[in-house]
């Protein structure tokens, strides 16, 4: 895993475009915006962990209130710091890439609503979701009558077992229908 | 490679019995790792123990194996004259190491496992060399294979090793998956098995590759991190490399090996060429970085313009290559003809730059208009028919954008067609509202803004608690706003009419004598009334009280109205003009003839006299209405497209700079307040867009180069907005998906496209082609070319065949039979929408059953767990039984897995669907205690036993 264009190896390379849904310019510029968020001794490095305030400050993630999910669901570091590898990043990119299927975007989508890991969406998940999507400013944020009457309304369409939780397959139902999903579940760099 | 399986038929006796000694062995360590691996799944509290247990049965397992090799090596003696054979068993040999190294992947103490094999096989290799010294270069092979092996191990020591890690990180599913792919590393194990020459086998692992091959292909569809892909990708592309050469036997053999690499070499080129068609796309980043700056609604403007480039694109190839080419190379030159010359009075200023910017003069007499066509009916060396060839070109490029706006409607039907249920108003709002494309602040907060209303709204809508406080006055309101709007339609389409009346008196009265603005007054006031009448609109809108996307249609509506009755107006008055110019041609042409007719009558006694030769000049000629219609659509296109741009660089990017370098000295903060940044209007950018290639299509005809003069325009307003959106623009307050409005402005721009097609095909099909200008001059109609062309250029047959055709006898027929055929396609749609939403309404019904019979469940699991957990509290013997349902819930488990992976038959589904739901609803009615994952489902017996009285329900 080298860290400079010269280093990323013509083998990894189509290994990478093999295994992810970009396409070779958009793995070099990938390659290219995480190298920037190295300091220099780091490059040397192989397999170098950026932390999740750098990778944050990249602006196609700065303004996305669900950023610190998506680190998190992306790292695999054992410290749970959310800290991405590069090859962490290119499967972020990828699954936010424009050719990625509907059920990768939707996996990854439903893991990054799952703000316990627990592998469901319960009422706590969904009321972190809801303050996601409105803001943290006070004026957009729901009375907690409005919440629960919202979350009330979610769970009574798409959760089909009845068990007071959104579990992956209905999620995926869900989703699988909306029309709008695919097109805007998308990061490019 | 041929040689190798003649070999093996001679030693195929031999072979077998090793074989079958491997497959002994093999099978044995096959079914102790199952049998480990099922005992690492039950529970893990057994961890140990079980740990314990794989040693030992491996370490035992690895001593018969070494005893084996060694018979096999006594074998191999005997027969030591016999190169060929002994090579053969060598790879048997080879094949046992590579699969027994791969059978110990799942033991802990990997590495000393594989120092142990290195060192054995290094013994062997000592003993042969003593042997056999002509051995020698067999031994390197086998010295490589084994480095290939230890390789190999020491990848899966790798992969184990991400395998760890990850099981430690991942939720339970992950854990399963991983398990799967252990599963699937086992079936590779048989695989490696059957790596011997017969048949069936090589059947075997022949499907084994091409299963592989499939992995290979479906890795990236795989949610898993990229190591664990990786790992995976290199491993089934070894495997797959490995025994691909293996397969096909003697001359076959050779073919699929060079068919494997052509297919190698194909993929290789299919995603470089899919790499360089992603270069080719243009415009391709700019629209990404205004995508992930302003989101998709913004971006689908930009994709929209890039569309509408490639449309014009095609259209001003079609043109530029079938019509203006061919009679700027091969028509006669300049000069030659009147049509082709300035006429004597207009000589003096046809080079003046005003002129030629009214695209009159020198530009009015060139290809660039219909005019300047001869109606020579083959011209150059070539023969090229080009009155035929101007006609199909005209016809063209209608038809061609009638497909192509069809066809993207169709296929856009098709993609949102499936999300017209409102079943997921919530759920839809809640997951899919976020655009991740937003990478600015601001329009993030807007967005945030936005979602926050929407499920506001959508509250109140359900809670039916939105009353409209004074009905009558919204009413009174909105039909206010319709008469105003009316009133301003009626305006502009008098204004338009008035002006091209005035502007026509001009004209009578000659150009010449008067200014600037009265020359122009008519795409001026045009592209005024399209510039203020919107903002009018809006104004107006704002005492409707609407929703805002019910606002924004209404607008969009109003606007299309406004621009289709100007447009619709500007033609009328053409018409009138149109008429005007004709009467004048008539009077021209009876001046002619009788000019010409007295002019023969005074020459006719002296009969040989040449006719007299005038300069052409001089030749009096007719108005050519054409070129007048061609010229003013020109006009039209080049005004609207500089109010344009001029209404971008002051509305938008002088006003941004005032913004923001006065705010310093100003009393208000005039970023927040009054006159702030411009918003960048998708809604009508598009309008506009659509309605510019409505004048081009309406135009095209009587002017060619109308499509040249619209890619040159959508080129610069490509770049210029992309600047001006970056640069000077903030996002919209209201943020609407981009894919709900897409067919809606597909749908304007058909209609629009239909509309501007009525006009042209009108005057192509009534009126009658001037005298003396264009291509088709000298015929009674246009299309009596096509007439002719059958005539001449086709044999007698085609053109019987065609009138034949053309008869009525025939046509009316066809007619009928077309319109039953739509009438039976729309009956059967009907009924196909009919059914479709019976089978909707059926799976509500089953739905809102299943719901009720789930709920009937939950009550009934609820009031079971309150009596089995009264009899548990009376015999307080809740902790062991816990430990057997923990079990027998990871047997049941692993009983699911296998039933995936098809192995066993799968469980019944009521039982499975009632395992699911059944744990959740104790869970959720009763956080059970803790020191259990909560993904993990927990289970009393007494839940298991309800099963077949659910299934009664």
């Amino acid at each position: 895993m080298g860290t400079t264009a010269s280093q990323l190896g013509k083998e990894l390379l189509s290994e990478y475009q093999e295994l992810t849904f970009l396409t070779k310019q958009e793995i070099l510029l990938a390659h290219k915006r995480f190298s920037e968020l190295l300091t220099k001794d780091e490059k040397d490095l192989p397999n170098t962990k950026v932390s999740m305030e750098r990778i944050l400050t990249l602006p196609e993630l700065k303004s996305n209130p669900f950023r610190k999910r998506i680190c998190h669901v992306f790292s695999t570091s054992e410290q749970k710091d959310g800290s991405l590898t590069f090859e962490n990043f290119l499967d972020l990119l990828s699954a936010f890439s424009d050719s990625a299927t509907l059920e990768i975007k939707s996996h990854y989508a439903f893991r990054i609503f799952d703000f316990d890991d627990d592998g469901t969406l319960d009422r706590g998940d969904l009321e972190k979701l809801v303050n996601c999507l409105t803001g943290e400013t006070d004026d957009t944020r729901l009375t907690p009558e409005e919440m629960r009457q919202l979350i009330d309304n979610i769970l009574e369409e798409s959760d089909i077992d009845r068990d007071g939780t959104v579990n992956l397959s209905e999620f995926q139902h869900v989703i699988s229908r909306s029309p709008d999903f695919v097109s805007s579940f998308k990061i490019v760099l | 490679m041929s040689q190798d399986s003649l070999d093996s038929l001679v030693t195929s006796e031999n072979d077998i019995d090793i074989r079958l000694d491997v497959d002994d062995e093999y099978e044995q360590e096959r079914q102790s790792g199952r049998r480990r691996k099922r005992r690492r799944r039950s529970g893990d509290k057994k961890e140990k123990k079980k740990k314990h247990q794989r040693r030992r049965s491996s370490s035992s397992a690895r001593d018969g194996r070494e005893e084996r090799q060694t018979k096999k090596r006594e074998s191999s003696k005997k027969q030591r004259e016999k190169h060929f054979k002994e090579r053969t068993t060598e790879r048997n040999e080879e094949e046992a190491q590579t699969s027994s190294v791969k059978a110990t992947k799942t033991n802990k103490n990997i590495n000393n496992e594989k120092t142990r094999k290195t060192k054995t096989a290094e013994r062997e290799t000592e003993k042969r060399n003593e042997k056999k010294m002509d051995k020698s270069p067999k031994t390197i092979e086998r010295k490589e294979s084994e480095g290939k092996n230890t390789d190999k191990s020491k990848e899966r020591k790798k992969h184990k090793k991400v395998q760890n890690s990850s099981d430690e990180e991942k939720t339970k599913e992950e854990s399963e998956e991983d398990k799967e792919e252990q599963e699937e590393l086992d079936k590779e194990q048989e695989e490696v098995r059957s790596e011997c020459l017969s048949p069936e086998e090589l059947e075997k692992l022949k499907e084994a590759v091409d299963e592989r091959k499939k992995l290979i292909q479906s890795l990236r569809v795989k949610p898993w991190p990229m190591k664990k892909k990786l790992v995976s990708l290199r491993e089934s592309q070894e495997f797959v490399e490995k025994y691909e050469g293996a397969l096909g036997k003697g001359k076959g053999r050779k073919i699929y090996a060079y068919k494997v690499i052509m297919t190698k070499k194909w993929m290789k080129f299919e995603r470089d060429f899919e790499n360089f068609k992603t270069t080719l796309i243009p415009w391709e980043m700019k629209i990404k970085e205004i995508e992930s700056h302003f989101g998709s609604s913004v971006a689908s403007y930009f994709i929209f313009l890039r569309w509408m480039y490639g449309i014009n694109m095609i259209l001003f190839c079609l043109t530029f290559g079938l019509v203006m080419v061919p009679e700027a190379l091969m028509g006669r030159p300049y000069g030659s003809i009147p049509r082709k010359t300035v006429p004597r009075a207009e000589e003096a200023s046809a080079m003046d730059f005003a002129v030629l910017w009214d695209f009159g003069g020198y530009a009015q007499y060139s290809v660039l208009f219909y005019g300047f066509y001869n109606n020579q009916r083959a011209i150059g060396w070539l023969k090229f028919r080009m009155p035929l060839s101007y006609f199909l070109v005209g016809v063209g490029t209608v038809a061609y954008s009638y497909m192509v706006v069809i066809r993207t409607m169709a296929r856009n039907a098709n993609e949102s067609g499936i999300g017209d249920d409102n079943s997921f108003n919530f759920s839809w709002k809640m997951f899919t509202s976020w655009d991740y494309l937003i990478g600015n602040t601001e329009t993030a907060d807007n967005k945030f803004a936005s979602i926050t209303t929407s499920f506001k709204e959508a509250i109140l809508e359900e809670q039916e608690s939105r009353k409209d406080d004074n009905i009558h006055l919204t009413r009174f309101l909105r039909v206010l706003a319709n008469f105003l709007v009316l009133c301003c339609l009626a305006g502009s389409g008098y204004l338009i009419y008035f002006v091209v009346r005035r502007s026509q008196k001009f004209a009578l009265d000659g150009l010449e004598n008067h200014t600037w603005w009265e020359r122009n007054e008519v795409n001026m006031v045009m592209s005024l009334l399209g510039m203020f009448c919107p903002m009018l609109f809006d104004v107006i809108s704002t005492l409707e009280n609407y929703h805002p996307r019910v606002a924004l249609q209404w607008q969009l509506g109003r606007i299309f109205a406004l621009f289709l009755g100007n447009l619709y107006t500007f033609i009328i008055a053409l018409m009138d003009e149109i008429n005007l110019k004709r009467k004048e041609e008539m009077i021209v042409k009876y001046n002619i003839t009788t000019w010409e007719n007295s002019f023969n009558g005074t020459v006719s006694e002296n009969s040989t006299a040449t006719p007299i030769s005038l300069h052409p000049a001089d030749v009096p000629r007719g108005p050519c209405w054409e070129t007048m219609v061609g010229q003013e659509f020109v006009r039209l296109i080049i005004s609207d497209t500089m109010t344009t741009y001029i209404t971008l660089l002051i509305g938008d990017f002088l006003r941004a700079v005032l913004v923001r370098f006065l705010n310093h000295c100003w009393c208000w903060d005039l970023e927040a307040g009054f006159p702030s940044y411009s918003e960048f209007d998708v809604s009508g950018n598009v309008l506009g867009l659509i309605f510019n290639q409505g004048m081009i299509w309406m135009g095209a005809f009587y002017a060619p180069c109308l499509p040249a003069l619209n890619l040159l325009r959508l080129h610069i307003s490509m770049y210029l907005q992309c600047w001006a959106v970056m640069c000077c623009n903030v996002p919209q307050e209201r943020v609407f998906k981009a894919s709900g409005s897409n067919n809606f402005y597909m749908a304007m721009l058909l209609v629009i496209l239909f509309l501007s097609t009525l006009p042209a095909i009108y005057t192509i099909v009534t009126i009658p082609p001037s005298f003396d200008c264009g291509p088709f001059s000298g015929k009674n109609r246009m299309f009596d070319v096509i007439h002719e062309t059958l005539e001449s250029d086709f044999p007698v047959w085609f053109s019987k065949v065609f009138s034949y055709a053309s008869n009525p006898g025939l046509v009316l027929p066809f007619i009928l039979l077309m319109v039953l055929a739509i009438y039976y396609l729309q009956s059967t749609s009907k009924n196909y929408k009919e059914a479709n939403v019976k089978l909707k309404k059926k799976l509500q019904m089953q739905n809102e059953e299943n719901k009720k019979k789930n709920k009937r469940a939950a009550l009934k699991a609820q009031m079971d767990l309150e009596e089995a957990r009264k009899a548990s509290s009376q015999q307080k013997h809740v902790s062991p039984r816990r430990h057997q349902d923990v079990n027998e819930i990871h047997c049941s488990r692993q009983r699911h897995y296998y039933s995936k992976n098809g192995r066993n038959p799968a469980p019944p589904v009521g039982d499975r669907s009632l395992r699911r739901s059944a744990p959740r609803t104790y869970q959720h009615v009763n956080p059970g205690p803790p020191g259990y994952l909560p993904g993990l489902p927990r289970q009393s017996e007494t839940r298991m036993h309800r099963v077949p009285s659910l299934q009664r329900h």
